[in-house]
């Protein structure tokens, strides 16, 4: 039952992975490109935690960890230079 | 015990991929920015964290290895994505002539924050001025 849920887990966050690779495309914002690229970076976490639920190990929590931190930075980085025209001052 | 344990993590699996599907489709549905910024950050928030209880439940009840990490990655995530959400809709404002004109005065003496030219952290000075020798 576990195996089925995570089979149809990880087609449903594939389609949505889909859908934010189109808002990445055609974003008529930078914006736009921005929160695609945020929500992308929650649903690979999303994609890892399934797949390490079904594949029975605890080893891909470490690059879960790693994915949120390194989206979190790019989006921050990212809307500071937007507002400062600088990352670092 | 056991099938009890199995219907509920696979329920909270289906429920945390739901929500990401709905802050991905609220994503490519809405028109607006400010609109779009409510789909994403708030509904793939609730759907991550149910996946997290998830596999938190599986190693804990099914397989006698309770760990820790998904807690770690749960709390990093509810604190940063409000953050992320802040700083993306103060770039939209800053960016955004027309809206700048719609926007109500604040009270106080402080002006928006993303608009001030020089906000009172900027004015004040951050030292005591060196008294002359």
């Amino acid at each position: 039952m576990i195996a089925t849920a995570c089979l149809v887990a990880v087609g449903v966050i594939s389609v949505s992975v889909l859908m934010n690779l189109y808002r990445l495309g055609t974003g008529p914002d930078v914006l736009d490109r921005i929160l695609a690229l945020d929500t992308l970076a929650v649903n690979a976490i999303g994609l890892i935690v399934v797949i390490g639920i079904w594949f029975d190990t605890s080893l891909y929590f470490e690059i879960a960890l790693l994915f949120a931190a390194v989206g979190f930075l790019s989006t921050v980085a990212f809307c500071k230079y937007l507002l400062r025209g600088n990352v670092i001052e | 015990m056991a099938g009890l344990s199995e219907l509920l993590v696979s329920s909270l699996i289906l429920i945390g991929a739901f929500f990401l599907f709905v802050g991905s489709f609220g994503l490519v549905k809405l028109s607006d920015v400010m609109r779009r910024l409510h789909a994403p950050t708030k509904s793939t928030t609730l759907g991550i964290g149910s996946l997290l209880i998830a596999s938190m439940l599986y190693f804990a009840l099914l397989r006698d290895a309770p760990s820790l990490h998904e807690l770690i990655i749960s709390v990093f995530l509810f604190l940063t994505a409000p953050i992320a959400a802040h700083m993306i809709s103060k770039a939209h404002i800053l960016r955004n002539r027309a809206l700048q004109q719609q926007l109500p005065a604040p009270p106080g003496e402080e002006g928006w924050a993303t608009l001030d030219p020089h906000g009172v952290d900027e004015a004040r000075p951050t030292e005591p001025a060196q008294p002359p020798r």
